[in-house]
Parts: structure tokens; C-alpha cells; sequence
């Protein structure tokens, strides 16, 4: 039996408008909607896939407060078989990926996987930091995942090509795109899902290494400067002589 | 104290983006009255090693160890840690390419360090107060991160840095560090990487494509225009969903983000989760025959025209331009 853990992450829909407040100090989340992060869907998708026709477990834990509940209950939508949500506001990776940490070595899987990255902070630590923490191996960005009985195959992204590295279980994988489409959950699920275990569990003291003290959006672009469809080379000479990027 | 730079190499061979790396570091330690110090692992050449002072290194620590010849994420990072604990070096950079995403945590963990991943500017210090500026919300805006630890990890996203030149050949050093079997565990079985095409997020220039292309049969002058530039050939998340182009072309929120120098956006209607990626790309051509496409909002240059009619005239034009420079 295959024991799986998914660490999901809360994250603002993708069409958000990011804006902030308090002298550019705090995110924004009036009437921003918060979804499961995208790639941590497709985590769960494939860990569903791994261990489906009773040939495992699969657990999804999150480090957030009650208002994560409704995204938890999505993945038990999907098909996770239980849930564990941390009881705290997560302040960075370091901090997530040690409450995770302790949880699991109080709890043992075979395979943690995670999002390559959130979509809110892009940090894609929290896999390496989970592999360091509890001593193990750790790919962060996958773009495939195949499991025999005591290893994985996976295949890390590298620039302009891709490794193939086989690891003993256990380990952690922050999966991107390629390996597995996300799952849409269906009535059966969402009825489930409502029933399933999500056992809440309070955090553990972390040492402050990190603190986001202010955000900036990016600088607005001038007017777009238009050049006839029938003359492309005006577009190179601009391209050449007044941007000089080519 | 010191500043240590993991210098990443591709096949034997440094990249652009570990450069600008070193370069970046070099300027932190300037910040910081001291010297910079450089870590590479597996087979460089001895001249290729020392050039790293042209950048900024005084010295470079070589690591040849047989084992370390590939990637090991776990074993790597002990590496590194290993160098910084020895050489006293409290402040350590490397570039956020895919294995300086593995490094870095693992990195923060073994240092009790801060991490800035996807830097895109010097630290600002102030007494003791350090922060780093870094990209968030996948584009969309940029956090300002301070490092409250007495250690620290910097992780610089690639083509954010401009590659400074002028110092000496560095000093090389080996450096020999006892590997531990259990940071072994993982097995590479194969490499495939492609060596005569420029990789997305190193890209100077990246020549992307959308459903405005009608299908991947048409992307023969999108490659074309590519290979003239010199640029990285990207797509749109409906073209890399639909299997015309592979995953790892896929720019936006939920693909890539990438900074470079010109991106040339053709056919793509510019959906706030693909301008997202690209939205630190220094100047952006829109292409594309719907003038209210949102792409246009944010380009520096555009034309409004079909696609199979601009981009033929466009690579006659860059023709005609490299025969006349």
C-alpha cells in the first residue's frame, strides 16, 4: 500500500488582478477568489492516478487558517482520500515546509509531492526544504513520474532538454505540467468530499529567517508604437536602432 | 566573512546566466568590503575555471570528485554548504535556473539561511537590515524580502543582472569534500539535452506563438524566425494544452516566466495569465490582426496584420538587415 502525501498551497484564481494595500505592504484579497494552486492539481492527479484501485492512499495537507477549509474540500473532491490542515497563517516556505516536516515524521509516506511552485510566491522551496528536513531526496521541477515498487522514475526539467533519474522511496517532487492532467471532480466526489476525514493540527514554534516587508508592481509600458502590416522592416529598424535589442 | 557564488555548469561549460551570477555576486561583496568566492562541481576546464575572474572571483574552488560529475541535488548542496561553513561565507549566490531551484532550499536548510529565489536586483542594506527584491504573484508583482538570519541564500533569476567584466584570472583551488553515501540515492539514467538550440529561460530573445498559428504544421516560420534571432522558440498555454508544442515551451502563470532582452508575441491574444510571464521582458512586439487584443496594451511595438502575411515579410526584412550589418 502506497502512502502518498500532497502539500496544496490556497492561491489567488489566475485572471486576479494583483493590487495591494497598507502602503503597498499587504496583498489585496478583497473579492479575490482563492483556488488550489494549479500545480498542486496536477500533484494530486497523479498521486490519485498512483494509487488507484486500492493500491494506496493519498493524504493532502495544507499549513493555513479555516478559510483554506473550502479548497481542502475541493481535493477531497478530486479524490483524495483524507486531509490534514495545519492551523496557521503560513508565513514562507521555511515555514511551511516545517510544519509539513514535523507532521510527516510523526506520520511516514512513501512520496511527497508538491506543486513545482505556487503561483503566488513562485518559490519552489518548499520540495527541497521537505527533502532536506527529513533528510531525503528532492526534484523540484518533474515533468513525468512513474512508480515501481521500491523507486520512481522521474524526469527533471534542465534547461533546453531533461534528465531521467530513477530514486528509492521515499522522496519529494514538485510536479510540473506533463505529469498528470488535472482532475475535475465529479458529483460523486463533491458529495465525498464532505464526508471525508480532515483532521486539523496546530503548528510548531519556527525561527523567523524571512519577511516580506513591502511588494511593487511593474512599471507601467508606454504607448504601443504601431508599424504598418506592409512594412515589417520598419519594425526591424525600430527594433534595431531605437529599442537596440536586436 | 564572505560572499560564495556556485558557479552551475551545463555539460562542462558555464552559461550566460551563471555570469551574470557571479557578476551579481561580485557586486555583493564589493557592497560588503570582501571577497568572492567561487564553487564549481563536476569537469570545467582549467582556463574556463579561471576566466570565472574576469567576472569577479578571486578564487575557485573545483570540485572533480568522479561522483559529483552530474547533478546529485542532495549531494550538491552538501557540497556547497560544506565550502561556504569552511570559507566563512555567510552570504551565497547561485543562479535560479532549474538546479539552483533544487539547491537553494536545501541550501537555506543546511545554513539556517533566508532564501530570496528569482532575485531580480542587488540586496539593499541598511545597517542590518538586508532585503531583496524578487518577483511574486508569477509576475504580476515584485516582492520586497528581508533576510533576518545571519546567513543567506540568493537565488538570481536569469537575464536580470547585466555580466560585468574586468577582473584577473582567479585562483583555482581544489577542493575535496568526503560525499556522503545517502546523499546518493538518486540515479541518473539519461541526459538529453540539446545543444543547438537556445534554451527558453536563458533566452535573449524569444519568438512565441498562439492559436493565432491554427495548428503546429504552421510553426515552420515561427522556428525560422527563431534560428535568425538566435532566440527560443515559446507558445501560449492553449498551444502547449492542445499538444501542437511540448510543456516546456509554455510561457505564462502556469508555464514558465521569462526576462529577456525582446519578446516577439505572434497570434496570441494576451490573456492576463500569459502576461504575467512575460511581463519583465524588456521590450515586447505584439503581432497579431485583432487591434483590440489586450496583448497590445502592454507591448512596446506592435502591428496589427495576419500573422501568414507579416511574419514571411518580417524574416525577409531580418534577412535583409543581417546582410546589410
Amino acid at each position: 500500500m502506497m502512502k502518498i502525501l500532497v502539500c496544496i498551497s490556497n492561491v489567488p484564481d489566475t485572471t486576479t488582478k494583483i493590487t495591494f494595500t497598507d502602503n503597498n505592504t499587504q496583498f489585496n484579497t478583497n473579492g479575490v477568489q482563492f483556488i488550489l494552486n494549479p500545480y498542486d492539481e496536477i500533484a494530486l492527479a497523479r498521486a490519485i492516478e498512483l494509487t488507484d484501485g486500492g493500491k494506496g492512499s493519498v493524504t493532502v495537507i495544507n499549513v493555513g487558517e479555516v478559510n483554506t477549509e473550502a479548497t481542502i474540500r475541493k481535493a477531497l473532491a478530486i479524490g483524495a482520500t483524507d486531509a490534514v490542515r495545519i492551523n496557521a497563517k503560513p508565513h514562507d516556505a521555511w515555514h511551511v515546509a516545517y510544519q509539513v516536516a514535523e507532521y510527516v515524521k510523526a506520520n511516514p509516506f512513501d512520496l511527497i509531492l508538491t506543486g513545482r511552485e505556487s503561483i503566488d510566491y513562485n518559490g519552489s522551496k518548499v520540495a527541497g526544504m521537505l527533502g532536506e528536513l527529513l533528510d531525503i531526496p528532492s526534484v523540484s521541477i518533474i515533468k513525468k513520474l512513474d512508480a515501481a515498487d521500491t523507486e520512481a522514475t522521474v524526469e527533471r526539467e534542465i534547461e533546453g532538454g531533461k534528465e531521467v533519474i530513477t530514486i528509492p522511496f521515499p522522496f519529494v517532487a514538485g510536479c510540473a505540467e506533463g505529469v498528470a492532467e488535472p482532475k475535475i471532480p465529479n458529483m460523486r466526489g463533491i458529495m465525498s468530499a464532505r464526508t471525508k476525514p480532515l483532521a486539523v493540527v496546530e503548528p510548531v514554534e519556527v525561527q523567523t529567517l524571512s519577511e516580506i516587508i513591502s511588494y511593487e508592481t511593474p512599471a507601467p509600458r508606454g504607448q504601443v508604437n504601431l508599424v504598418s502590416a506592409d512594412d515589417p522592416a520598419k519594425l526591424v529598424e525600430l527594433l534595431h536602432t531605437q529599442a537596440r535589442v536586436i | 566573512m564572505s560572499v560564495l557564488i556556485y558557479a552551475e555548469n551545463a555539460g562542462g561549460k558555464f552559461k550566460k546566466s551563471t555570469f551574470e551570477a557571479v557578476s551579481y555576486a561580485k557586486a555583493i561583496a564589493a557592497q560588503n568590503n570582501t571577497n568572492l568566492i567561487a564553487i564549481s562541481i563536476g569537469n570545467v576546464a582549467a582556463d574556463e575555471l579561471a576566466a570565472l575572474g574576469k567576472y569577479g572571483a578571486e578564487k575557485v574552488l573545483n570540485v572533480s570528485n568522479d561522483k559529483l560529475k552530474n547533478f546529485v541535488n542532495q549531494a550538491y548542496a552538501s557540497v556547497i554548504a560544506e565550502a561556504a561553513k569552511v570559507n566563512g561565507a555567510d552570504i551565497v549566490v547561485l543562479s535560479n535556473s532549474f538546479s539552483g531551484r533544487g539547491l537553494a532550499p536545501r541550501l537555506g536548510v543546511k545554513l539556517q539561511a533566508g532564501v530570496a529565489d528569482g532575485a531580480v536586483a542587488l540586496p539593499e542594506q541598511n545597517g542590518s537590515k538586508f532585503t531583496v527584491k524578487k518577483t511574486a504573484f508569477s509576475g504580476k508583482a515584485f516582492a520586497v524580502v528581508e533576510l533576518t538570519s545571519a546567513n543567506k541564500v540568493i537565488a538570481l533569476t536569469p537575464n536580470s543582472y547585466k555580466v560585468v567584466e574586468g577582473g584577473a584570472a582567479a585562483q583555482v583551488e581544489d577542493f575535496n569534500v568526503e560525499a556522503k553515501a545517502s546523499d546518493f540515492k538518486e540515479m541518473i539514467k539519461d541526459i538529453v539535452r540539446s545543444t543547438d538550440k537556445v534554451s527558453l529561460p536563458d533566452a535573449e530573445i524569444v519568438v512565441s506563438a498562439g492559436r493565432g498559428l491554427k495548428g503546429p504544421e504552421n510553426w515552420g516560420m515561427i522556428e525560422e524566425l527563431a534560428d535568425l534571432l538566435g532566440a527560443a522558440t515559446a507558445c501560449s498555454k492553449p498551444v502547449s494544452d492542445a499538444g501542437w508544442r511540448p510543456h516546456s515551451e509554455h510561457v505564462g502563470q502556469t508555464g514558465i516566466a521569462v526576462s529577456p532582452n525582446l519578446y516577439i508575441a505572434i497570434g496570441i491574444s494576451g490573456a492576463i495569465q500569459h502576461l504575467a510571464g512575460v511581463s519583465s521582458s524588456k521590450v515586447i512586439v505584439v503581432i497579431n490582426k485583432d487591434a483590440e487584443a489586450p496583448f497590445f496594451k502592454v507591448a512596446d511595438y506592435g502591428i496589427v496584420g495576419d500573422a501568414f502575411e507579416v511574419v514571411p515579410k518580417l524574416i525577409a526584412a531580418i534577412k535583409e538587415h543581417k546582410t546589410l550589418a
